[in-house]
């Protein structure tokens, strides 16, 4: 595949790898964090870890927009879709985000119809064939999809359905990554930047973080090729005491992010005053709303919510995952009480999530991994 | 949810330029290329898709610096691996 | 100092380092992994249907649990028992697939297919086969037609008769269509020559051909997705194939076939059964292009996405390249390619080797991005 196997070149990744070890002081820790999901996702899932040295420490952020769901607004989604003649849609990794009562799976055990869609547009060819049904769609995810979602709101108004609206739960990066900055638990030594929210928000945003927070940030791809290449800018800063914000997705996001996205955004929806992120608490101008002018897409106007704040379970420690102050396995509950068939908090139902991250490809001691796999290799 | 994933541009649907098809390794889909309004892509272009949209195109220069770079980086782990092995102290 | 102060200090416990801590927990999880299984829920969800751990929770939780009998027990893919000295297996299979009809094939492809495969790979020679039809009110009888024709032509090709069925009409709104339930009887020559559970450190394994094109075909052919690509399931009866590789190579311990929840889903029952480690190359699975994209396009891994005509080996090493020669020489195994091998470490888990030269786990699934495919 192009643009995907170059970036998973092997022999590279060696090459990357002792460049990196080749720029660490002897005797000095580092701390980075890679605030999205999809990042989390990519450094298990190719066993990035093995590339790096003991010296180098990766912290999960919260750029999980699936994780900071409060259960209260999935109540909230199933009681929408309790609703006569409601047809719920949501993309497929929150089916399993569990709600006080249970999540989108169990829900339709009992009698609602919430279905699984790849992209806003099929809610919407869902709702043009479907008059009588009231078709709603679960919006969300951060600065990366919500110009999809806005797009698809607008096309409606263009061919005036009647019968299709938005749950808004879109959330914006900055905030989060804020909260991080100022949280006293930590300290960090630069940022694996998000790459997608970057395609839409550009470079410029992140700024502040090189500037008033001296921390360097470097915007990455997905691949790990990508992820080696950002450490490797990230340590180059450190050792001649730079901090800049770089962009080393340059293939894919433009440092002025897409105009053209950004407006669609602001034309359906604004900011609301403040919203709930699981685990950090509440953060002011961090997510989006429906405007008044597109009312008759929103889903909150047509519903009334319950609304009602659901306090995450005791044992649940996903906001200290979340914050990257606790790595997966020091969550009390991890792997007990809490697995990916019976997960307490959403870092271990979404793919993204740090603690499925780690408990689906990562739970095993890298040394006993490394062992097993030098094992000759039969045939062939 | 990050997931955005590199495909080529096959066809501009007629009567609707906000739509393309596209293909990834041989399998094809329509999406809304809308958000690149105000530089559509051409067939043969390379865009990142997400959720059914192109988000951005994919700068091939960019591209190609971004594997040249790497490149550089192997050559010379290549070179210095080989001097490693050639050099001895006796 | 005293002696006795040294032995007092000598029992405080040295403070443990992160990885040792890390491994502490590690060994929690494996330990709870292998505790009774408990279904938790109170309904029915997709995900007891999807082939992964749910579906093992409710199965060993609530059937197993009742039904507990030595032939049960082992829960292959068919029962293997003995009546006046003829060794039997005896299995089935129920077809719930939407949409009924797909490039390659249709429900009743599978339902032949699939039940022929589970008596083969189980080392019967397939004999007998049963199909019970539920249709829903209104199904129209030009397409039950069409699906009893492929029944007869998968029968045929398979070397079955189909001797005894039953038919249930339900009204408009149930069955989506038509739902069918096969079930198969065979002959074992040879007793107790394969079992997953004899798997041992330095056995090969391999698969017949490319993985995962049933799945995709069906998940773009219900139309939802608006993708389109050349791909067909791989739907077949694989007992022709099953056959040549037992008379060829003495060392085969164990087969499956892949189907719901896919290679992984085997690999991790071969792992559990046998408590060895199963290490797979992700360089060596062989993967059409056009399942890959449409994977990554959907963020699926093809490991854990369904075939219907695909069989899993686990041979001993030293035949892996006979096993390989045998399954290539034969049209359904034209592209059987080794992609790992058993090791004693960490038993009861599967990893890969990453092409980018990494390793993880791959687990089994909690539910399925794609319900309905077989």
């Amino acid at each position: 595949m192009r643009f995907v196997d170059e970036f998973r070149d092997a022999e590279k990744a060696r090459a990357l790898s002792a460049k990196i070890t080749g720029l660490c002081e002897p005797g000095r820790q580092y701390k980075f964090m890679e605030v999205c999901g999809g990042h989390t996702h990519t450094i298990y899932k190719h066993g990035l870890e093995d590339y790096l040295p003991e010296s180098i420490t990766l912290v999960h952020g919260p750029g999980c927009p699936v994780c900071v769901i409060p259960m209260g607004r999935v109540d909230d989604a199933i009681h929408i879709a309790r609703q006569p003649g409601v047809l719920m849609t949501s993309f497929g990794d929150m089916m399993r985000v569990p709600g006080s009562g249970g999540n989108f799976f169990d829900s339709n055990a009992e009698g609602t119809n919430i279905r699984m869609v790849y992209s806003p547009l099929d809610s919407l060819k869902i709702a043009r064939q479907n008059p009588d049904l009231r078709v709603v769609f679960m919006a969300i995810g951060f600065e990366t999809t919500t110009p999809s979602t806005a797009m698809t709101v607008l096309r409606a108004a263009a061919e005036g359905i009647e019968n299709f609206s938005i749950f808004a739960n879109h959330v914006t990066i900055i905030p989060a990554i804020k909260a991080i900055l100022d949280s006293p638990d930590l300290r960090l030594d630069g940022f694996i930047g998000p790459g997608h929210v970057s395609t839409v928000i550009g470079c410029r945003p992140y700024e502040f973080i090189a500037r008033d927070y001296r921390k360097p940030v470097v915007v990455a791809g997905f691949e790990p090729l990508d992820i080696l290449q950002s450490i490797y800018l990230l340590m180059l800063q450190l050792s001649e005491d730079r901090s800049e914000v770089e962009n080393q997705y340059s293939r894919v996001v433009p440092w002025d992010g897409n105009m053209v996205a950004i407006r669609a955004i602001n034309e359906v929806m604004e900011l609301r005053p403040y919203f709930e992120w699981r685990g950090l608490g509440f953060i002011s101008h961090s997510a989006m709303a429906v405007r008044e002018k597109y009312a008759q897409f929103d889903a909150e106007r047509i519903f009334r919510l319950p609304g009602l704040r659901v306090a995450d379970p005791k044992a649940c420690q996903c906001g200290e995952v979340l914050k990257g102050v606790l790595k997966p396995w020091e969550c009390k509950v991890f792997g007990t009480a809490c697995t990916p068939e019976t997960p307490i908090g959403t870092c271990m139902v979404s793919p993204e999530g740090a603690c499925a991250a780690y408990y689906n490809f990562g739970r095993f001691s890298r040394k006993r991994v490394r062992e097993a796999s030098r094992h000759e290799h039969v045939g062939n | 949810m990050c997931l955005g994933i590199p495909g080529e541009i096959i066809e501009i649907i007629e009567d609707r330029p906000d739509l393309a098809k596209v293909a990834v390794s041989g399998v094809k889909r329509t999406i809304n290329i809308g958000l690149l309004d105000e530089d559509p892509p051409k067939p043969g272009d390379w865009i990142l898709i997400h959720v059914g949209f192109a988000l951005s195109k994919i700068d091939e220069e960019e591209a190609k610096a971004a594997m040249d770079f790497l490149e550089s980086i192997g050559k010379a782990y290549e070179d210095e691996m080989a001097a490693l092995l050639e050099s001895r102290i006796e | 100092m005293s002696t006795s102060g040294t032995e007092r200090r000598s029992r405080i416990p040295l403070p443990m380092t992160t990885s040792e801590r890390e491994q502490q927990v590690l060994d929690r999880i494996d330990k709870a992994r292998r505790r009774r299984p408990k279904v938790r829920e109170e309904r029915i969800t997709l995900s007891h249907g999807a082939g992964g751990k749910a579906t093992q929770t409710l199965v060993e939780a609530v059937f197993l649990d009742a039904f507990r009998n030595p032939l049960l027990e082992p829960l292959e893919d068919a029962a293997e028992f003995t009546v006046d000295g003829a060794t039997l297996a005896l299995t089935t299979d129920s077809f719930v697939v939407s949409p009924l009809f797909f490039p390659g094939g249709n429900i009743g492809d599978l339902a032949v297919n699939g039940t022929v495969n589970d008596l083969a790979v189980s080392g019967a020679k397939p004999l007998y086969l049963t199909a019970g039809f539920i249709l829903e009110e209104g199904f129209p009888i030009e397409d039950l037609q069409k699906i009893v024709d492929s029944m007869k032509a998968a029968a045929a090709a398979a070397e079955v008769d189909i001797v005894t069925g039953d038919t249930k009409v339900v009204q408009r709104g149930k069955a989506d269509g038509c739902y069918i339930n096969t079930a198969g009887i065979g002959a074992i020559a040879t007793p107790g020559r394969l079992g997953i559970a004899s798997a041992k450190p330095g056995d090969a394994i391999l698969v017949s051909g490319a993985i995962g094109d049933h799945g995709i075909t069906i998940m773009l052919a219900r139309g939802e997705l608006d993708i389109e690509a050349d791909l067909e399931s791989d739907t077949a009866s694989v007992h022709g194939l099953v056959a040549k590789l037992l008379a060829e190579v003495p060392g085969v311990r164990a087969m499956r076939d892949a189907t719901r929840g896919g290679v992984a889903t085997i690999l991790n029952e071969i792992a559990k059964a046998a408590d060895v480690a199963v290490v797979v190359d992700e360089k060596d699975v062989p993967v059409r292009t056009e399942v890959r994209g449409a994977s990554e396009l959907l963020g699926i891994d093809p490991l854990y996405v369904a075939c219907e005509g695909r069989i899993v080996v686990v041979v001993d090493g030293a035949q892996a390249q006979d096993a390989l020669a045998s399954m290539r020489a034969h049209p359904l195994g034209a592209d059987a390619a080794i992609i790992g091998r058993v090791a004693d470490d960490p038993p009861g888990l599967v990893l890969l080797n990453t092409t980018f030269g990494g390793t993880r786990i791959v687990d089994l699934l909690v539910g399925d991005p794609l319900p309905r495919i077989c």
